[in-house]
């Protein structure tokens, strides 16, 4: 039986791009005019109790974007390479986790990888015009001619999730394969998923999905299981099922309602304008000053005294 | 007559009693040299940082050459401006040490402002209100630097954790902007007192100037340091 979010296959003719800088919604360092039309709202679940931890969509995502990672060194465990690179934008890890209610060994692997916030910290926290953007369907993403380096979109990022590339100094993460799902397809990884862990469709859908998936978790046992769609960033276009969703640091540290920090928010919020204010008011205070008591100047008198002074035939 | 050498009198400072008006040597060249490569790199990192801070002055980085630019070049701006600045806290620490006087100075800071400076105690080298600009930017350039390393992302962004790096970006823009202020009134006093900026320029005040601003110091330079 075919799967019902079976991906399509590439088309042989040419095919338009549907995504353009008309549906973005939010832009970073910028204003954007509201879209004349608003995108299905789309979303990648990723659903944890069917991964069996193959990494095809590690090596979906290199191949799709053209990139290459280093050989690096076995430290004895499984996630390879050991950290989100600029280049390896999704990586699995792996838990070890003994369920202390039944002492069973529970292998936890999560992809991890840029979640798509509907309320994009990194967006929030860029400096640079256009550098980040978002689209009407979801997809957070980064235009790296605009990006220069600075590093702010890794201090607004809840999930600590984008790298700064030590070769052209450009931030990178998931694109959510921005450009596929822009001519009628999906993600790379999704494509290339053996198990249908991953799955990729409009949010309705995926929510419905999951449902599904959490009901059958719950017959096996699974008493916790649920969604991982964090309220606190506005929900995710990426999300996951996870079979302990009351637990979901046990997952290598997937945050535990996640938001952007109040730091970044004050600093992105009231310091921008606070300081802008005080900075304004000093200069102001100056040039007022000035107009109502005019320049202090050294009088005759005074350079009288000096002389004599210096002259010493002064007190 | 006790030989003493008064706090607040640095080396080449000096009053020239020939010339007409009477001249006083403030500020040797090396020390103008020093003040005037920080200036310049304070603009430059003001300017830069700025237009990193707020989106409105995002323009700014074209004077820098670009956003990547402006990334680049900041950070090395300010450790210019560091070791610049540790050069003009060597020469001047000691000559802004508070005393007692200062505090007398500045309860009577309405007077200052409205330019009475005869209910003033007669005031040294530096006045109270120079003597806070200094100290608070030695502790604002040392914040700066610290804060600023931590955000350095070319270099440190493995170094500190992210959430360190949160409070440091809060941290640095805070105190940026303190600096910014300090600045201002910094500049500000050199304009509005005249006859102050050829101190900087040509390294030279007038003997009125001095009489009026800094009477203590006059006297000081007069006696040579001889106690009357």
């Amino acid at each position: 039986m075919r799967f019902e979010f079976e991906l399509p296959n590439p088309p042989t003719q040419d095919v338009k791009s549907d995504l353009s800088e008309r549906d973005w919604v939010r832009r970073s360092a910028s204003t954007v005019p509201p879209p004349e039309r608003k995108l299905t709202s789309i979303a990648k679940l990723i659903d944890v109790s069917k991964c069996i931890g193959c990494k095809a969509c590690q090596a979906a995502c290199l191949e799709w974007n053209d990139k290459r990672t280093e050989v690096g060194v076995n430290v004895g465990v499984y996630e390879n390479p050991h950290d989100l690179t600029p280049d390896m934008f999704t990586l699995m890890r792996y838990t070890e986790w003994v369920n202390p209610e039944t002492n069973n060994l529970e292998w936890l692997i999560r992809k991890d990888g840029c979640m798509h916030c509907e309320d994009p910290g990194c967006l929030k926290a860029c400096p640079s015009p256009g550098a980040i953007v978002q689209y009407s369907n979801g997809i957070v993403d980064f235009v790296h001619e605009n990006c220069i380096g600075c590093g702010y979109c890794v201090k607004g990022c809840p999930f600590n999730i984008p790298r700064i590339s030590k070769v052209d100094h450009k931030a990178y993460k998931c694109t959510l394969c921005s450009d596929r799902v822009a001519v009628g397809q999906g993600p790379a990884c999704a494509k290339a998923c053996p198990t249908h862990a991953i799955v990729f469709g409009t949010k309705e859908e995926m929510l419905q999905h999951a449902e599904g998936r959490i009901k059958d978790l719950k017959s096996r046992g699974y008493a916790n299981a649920g969604i991982y769609d964090p309220p606190g960033v506005g929900g995710t276009h990426v999300f996951y099922v996870l079979h302990h969703a009351d637990k979901p640091e046990i997952y290598a540290g997937l945050p535990n309602n996640p938001r952007i920090s109040p730091l970044v928010n004050l600093w992105k919020g009231g310091a921008k304008y606070a300081g802008m204010a005080i900075i304004g008011l000093t200069a102001a205070f100056g040039l007022l000053h000035h107009v109502i008591s005019g320049p202090n100047r050294v009088k005759p008198e005074d350079e009288e005294n000096a002389k004599k002074l210096a002259k010493g035939r002064a007190s | 007559m006790s030989k003493y050498q008064p706090y607040d009198v640095m080396p080449g400072d000096k009053v020239n009693a020939s010339g007409d008006p009477v001249t006083v040597d403030r500020y040797t060249g090396s020390a103008r040299i020093n003040h005037w490569i920080t200036a310049a790199s304070l603009v430059l990192l003001a300017l830069s940082g700025l237009s990193l801070f707020h989106p409105s002055l995002f323009f700014l980085t074209y004077l820098f050459g670009g956003g990547d630019f402006t990334r680049f070049i900041h950070p090395w701006i300010g450790v210019v401006l560091f070791f610049s600045f540790c050069g003009l806290f060597l020469r001047f620490w000691r000559a802004n040490l508070w005393e007692g006087a200062d505090n007398t100075w500045l309860a009577r800071i309405s007077d200052v402002l409205r330019d009475k400076e005869e209910n003033l105690p007669e005031v040294g080298k530096y006045n109270a209100g120079q003597k806070m600009v200094f100290w608070s930017m030695s502790a604002l350039i040392v914040v700066l630097i610290t804060s600023g390393i931590m955000i350095w992302d070319r270099y440190f962004s493995n170094v500190f954790t992210v959430e360190q790096q949160r409070i440091a970006v809060l941290v640095h823009a805070t105190a940026a902007v303190v600096a910014i202020c300090v600045w201002i009134v910094h500049v500000y006093a050199a304009i509005w007192v005249r006859g102050t900026i050829s101190a900087m320029t040509r390294g030279q005040v007038t003997g009125g100037w001095a009489w009026r601003h800094h009477r203590k110091w006059l006297r000081e330079l007069v006696t040579g340091g001889r106690k009357s």
